[in-house]
């Protein structure tokens, strides 16, 4: 077995553990803290380039399922259930260990779900709108699909925005952090910031490995071959709705997944992570990752979000990634932007003029 | 014994009858083929026995069951492989990589397996790239097993799709004009390829232009004319038969 498609895994993992004594003895630990969101934002992308880059679905809706994620597990997690602390219900989840204790900010004593009831329920919740709104809407090819998936982005963007539960325009805060392992909590703050890093990077790594398996699998190969055309695919016996389903549902639960973790270690989630514009950095990412490119959309969602929360494009942040999808749909709509097809089209160029 | 049996099979597209009550049936082990003037209803007849397309009206029974109006995944799943008139593969998958999709329905491993590579799914991996290996090997074109199939000549590519159809061992392989844009030396090779896949034991039914091809290989012959079955028999029959010329060979290749 060749090792080469895991080398980007392995880089990874090294990073998320190399990096925090690097930066901290280089006087820059400061700097983990952004990487640990890119982190976050490239999970989502991951998930993205799944759907748009292999089995060629276009979404711009990923941002909805990131604010899913990221929403209902605040929601859930931020309840206060001391009200009903003596009703049969709480004393058997709490029995289950499945109830945590608190103080909020201003010392009232607070009883909720454990984060870890609230991530799988936000995490299964995104994957059941995702079902919901997938079955019709993949029928949809090209741009209707485009336009739906637009459709559904906003929607999600105005009901968080409008819906008082969910903070309205300031989004919820105080959200716990996320105790995944003993000692190990998903939270922000400067003492958890090397420990967040790691997590982060190992999640994202885990979740890159799990997608270089998957593409090197029969499922893999059964969503290439869809992208390339659902007929013969069909005739070679995939099942075309049921892939595109799963694929889309995958795409989703990685962005809701992305979207439960960024908002434990930010503590806070607003409507800007449901806009829509996010949908489209999503897609500029992936487009300028080389598409059917896992490397490519890590690489480019590591480093546009890392310059992006740095406040190096400054308040041309949104337009720089409306730039970028331009250039790339122009030299390289099928990809490869940083390989072949870029190259030949610069060779092209020269040769006129 | 028939395995393939269509009956009074119709679809019209608007005002157009393109298939119209067209009955017969394709021999077990044998090699039936579909012929007719351009426009004739070849590939919708095709298509309809493939599930691409529903019939209006009419039956298609395959191996003792109905798959009349299945889907096409399913038709496969039932054992019914084709190739499509203009060659329809993965252009930036390898040969070999296209050839292994072939083999998706007789594997199983799905996208939880495929995630965590699972030992099992592991090992069906290695023996799907055993059988696509095979199915290569069978059709002479290991040469171009890791090349990207969309850099590769038309002939070739041709016999890449015939050998992802092998792959699925299927009962019945359809093959629509599997000699269009093939020259007089490939389309030679063609007929020894299809020959050979006979002789596995596969049941084909052909659409196609090419007459010297169809008469060489082909068991059963059907005609058909705007839609409807005019003719069938042996080669010989129809080479004799003075409607089938008058209508087809006469004008167009005869």
């Amino acid at each position: 077995m060749s090792i080469k498609p895991y080398l980007p895994v392995i880089a990874l993992a090294v990073c998320a553990f190399l990096l925090p004594p690097v930066l901290t003895a280089a006087k820059s630990a400061f700097y983990l803290t952004q990487l640990t969101m890119s982190a976050y934002y490239a999970l989502a992308s991951l998930g993205l380039c799944a759907l748009m880059g292999y089995a060629g679905q276009i979404s711009l809706g990923q941002a909805g399922f990131f604010a899913i994620g990221g929403y209902a597990s605040s929601f859930i997690a931020t309840r206060n259930l001391q009200a009903i602390a003596s009703s049969p219900l709480a004393k058997a989840l709490d029995l289950a260990g499945l109830l945590s204790r608190g103080t909020d900010p201003y010392g009232v004593a607070l009883l909720s779900l454990s984060p870890w009831v609230s991530c799988i329920l936000a995490v299964l919740l995104a994957a059941a709108v995702a079902a919901l709104i997938g079955m019709p809407v993949l029928k949809l090819k090209g741009h209707y699909l485009a336009m739906a998936t637009l459709g559904f982005g906003l929607v999600i963007e105005k009901v968080v925005r409008g819906t008082k539960a969910l903070g309205a325009a300031d989004g919820l805060s105080n959200v716990p952090g996320f105790p995944i392992l003993p000692g190990l909590v998903v939270t922000g703050g400067k003492a958890a910031r090397a420990s967040n890093f790691t997590i982060s990077w190992v999640v994202l790594a885990l979740a890159l490995l799990a997608l270089v398996n998957l593409f090197r699998s029969r499922a893999g190969r059964a969503l290439r071959a869809l992208h390339d055309g659902e007929e013969a695919a069909g005739a070679n016996g995939v099942d075309t709705s049921r892939y595109k389903l799963n694929v889309f549902i995958l795409g989703a639960v990685f962005a809701a997944v992305a979207g439960v973790l960024l908002t434990h270690y930010n503590g806070s989630i607003g409507p800007g992570e449901a806009n829509v514009m996010k949908s489209v950095r999503y897609v500029a990412i992936v487009s300028v990752g080389g598409m059917a490119n896992l490397t490519g959309t890590l690489i480019a969602g590591l480093l546009l979000n890392f310059l992006s929360l740095r406040g190096i494009f400054g308040s041309l942040d949104d337009a720089v990634f409306g730039i970028v999808l331009i250039f790339v749909m122009m030299l390289a709509p099928e990809g490869k932007a940083f390989g072949h097809s870029f190259s030949s089209f610069l060779r092209r160029k020269g040769r006129a003029g | 014994m028939s395995i393939l049996q269509v009956s009074g099979l119709s679809r019209s597209f608007g005002g157009l009858r393109a298939v119209d009550g067209v009955g017969f049936g394709a021999e077990e082990r044998g090699i039936t083929a579909v012929i007719g003037p351009n426009g004739a209803g070849k590939t919708t007849l095709f298509n309809l026995i493939s599930g691409s397309l529903m019939p209006d009206s009419g039956r298609v029974v395959f191996d003792g069951e109905d798959i009349t109006g299945l889907k096409p995944f399913r038709v496969a799943r039932r054992g019914i492989s084709r190739t499509f008139q203009t060659v329809k593969l993965s252009r930036r998958m390898t040969a070999l990589e296209n050839v292994m999709i072939g083999r998706h329905v007789r594997s199983r491993a799905g996208f939880a397996s495929g995630m965590l590579a699972s030992p099992w799914a592991k090992k069906e991996e290695r023996s799907i790239r055993e059988e696509a290996m095979k199915a290569i090997e069978l059709l002479g074109i290991a040469d171009y097993r890791d090349k990207e199939t969309g850099s590769l000549p038309f002939g070739i590519q041709r016999s890449v799709e015939l050998a992802r159809a092998i792959a699925a061992e299927p009962k019945l392989l359809l093959l629509d004009e599997p000699a269009s844009g093939l020259n007089v030396r490939e389309t030679r090779v063609l007929a020894e390829l299809v020959s050979r896949i006979r002789g596995r034991g596969i049941t084909i039914l052909v659409v196609e232009h090419d007459m010297s091809l169809v008469m060489d290989i082909s068991d059963e012959i059907v005609v058909l004319n705007f839609g409807k079955k005019l003719a069938q028999g042996k080669p010989r029959e129809i080479q004799a038969n003075r409607e089938v010329i008058d209508i087809y060979l006469g004008e167009d290749d005869a």
